[in-house]
């Protein structure tokens, strides 16, 4: 039967809760920390490349916006691990219960958010900046 | 694959709807935004605006509903039938979630209600989406004892009451199908993967101590759309009216399997 039926509305009409969020995150940092293997694969071949390309390429990600980047990208990783780490907890059977799942987001959230600072504050440090 | 916009047959948002203000007078009026689609007419859906004196209605939103058809607009179109959360007619998405019509309080809605079908289904009227595909894979799993042993000749098989605890809970799922259209993966899926109330009711048949296809039962899940589209989302847990927990269902449905190879 050739039918005209519209689709329902979905993505633009369900509230953003903390479950599709926090999914939605862990598939862009997946997809962000793939690309990101391009630059880390640069950074290599420059290192094989030789002291002029390796001195270029740490130029490049020194500069106020590669070290944006790389603490963009810090962050990114240190969320993909924590959740990741929540999944496989998922995966065993616990924290499926509402409350504990949420609970287990904020506590997610803020490991991951404190593993990024600890990593600027080293990266801060190592640039001599503190 | 993930569609993210709905088609150029589904979009609302251009389209002007009709707006029925409040009885003049009225002093605690809410505003209900509903959305519409007439199969009759060659127009888009569109979103059209009631307004509710709820000193006059009952406290549910189902209540407004039932105010808003007879007494607004007789052509509004819904399903309901129990009007106590037993029968899972009046599943639609309010405020944002998917939920039943008759046990939300209109009171726990801030500001303007606003009603939508239940998401990324075909919409037969108004809020009545086509469920054809949701009781088919509900059909897929088989949900009925399966034997192979003969029954004893003078009773019923018997359980613990332990082993009957297990298939207690997600006994009383009432294929409202709040769960599987509140879960993105299904949204993008829908043609593979069962979605949570198929998997729920799949789990409280592998459960059962009395089920002998239990082998059968787990062969069938063990496919990496069928069973593994499930991300662990929880939507379908955070919104389930009766407070089941599919997510668990289907994570203990992965570990059985996981359990078998070993």
């Amino acid at each position: 039967m050739a039918t005209r039926r519209p689709l329902s509305p979905h993505l633009t009409v369900y509230r953003l809760m903390h479950t599709m969020v926090f999914s939605v995150l862990h598939r862009a940092t997946g997809v962000v920390l793939s690309v990101a293997l391009v630059l880390l694969a640069g950074w290599l071949l420059a290192l094989a490349a030789g002291p002029l390309a390796y001195a270029r390429a740490a130029t490049l990600f020194g500069s106020p916006p590669g070290l944006l980047l790389l603490l963009g990208l810090c962050g990114a990783f240190c969320y993909h691990l924590c959740n990741g780490i929540r999944h496989l907890v998922f995966d065993t059977g616990r924290c499926l219960e509402k409350d504990a799942a949420r609970r287990s987001g904020s506590v997610m959230l803020f490991a991951a958010l404190a593993l990024t600072a600890v990593s600027a504050l080293m990266m801060l440090r190592l640039r001599g900046w503190l | 694959m993930a569609e993210f916009t709905l088609p150029a047959n589904s979009r609302y948002t251009s389209v002007p709807g009709r707006a029925y203000p409040a009885p003049a007078g009225a002093s605690n009026v809410t505003t209900f935004r509903i959305y519409r689609f007439d199969p009759d007419t060659p127009a888009n859906p569109r979103i059209d605006s009631y307004g509710i004196d709820l000193d006059h209605c009952g406290p549910m939103v189902l209540d407004a509903l039932l105010k808003i058809k007879n007494e607004v607009d007789a052509t509004l179109t819904f399903r309901r039938s129990c009007r106590e959360g037993i029968c899972g007619s009046c599943a639609m998405n309010i405020d944002g979630l998917n939920t039943l019509a008759c046990t939300k309080a209109i009171a726990e809605v801030k500001g303007d209600v606003r009603i939508f079908p239940l998401p990324h289904l075909p919409v037969v009227k108004d809020l009545v989406p086509d469920l054809t595909e949701f009781y088919a894979q509900y059909a897929a799993v088989k949900p009925w004892l399966q034997t192979r042993t003969p029954a004893p000749p003078d009773r019923e098989r018997l359980q613990s009451k332990e082993d009957q605890e297990q298939v207690d809970r997600p006994s009383s799922c009432i294929l409202c199908a709040c769960c599987s259209t509140s879960c993105p993966s299904y949204w993008w899926n829908s043609d593979r993967f069962l979605g949570p109330a198929a998997l729920l009711a799949a789990y409280r048949w592998i459960v059962d101590s009395r089920d002998e296809a239990t082998g059968e039962r787990l062969d069938q899940l063990d496919d990496s759309f069928r069973l593994y589209r499930c991300h662990t989302i929880m939507n379908c847990t955070e919104a389930c009216p009766k407070d089941l927990n599919p997510a668990r269902a289907i994570a203990e449905i992965k570990k059985l399997l996981l359990e078998r190879q070993h």
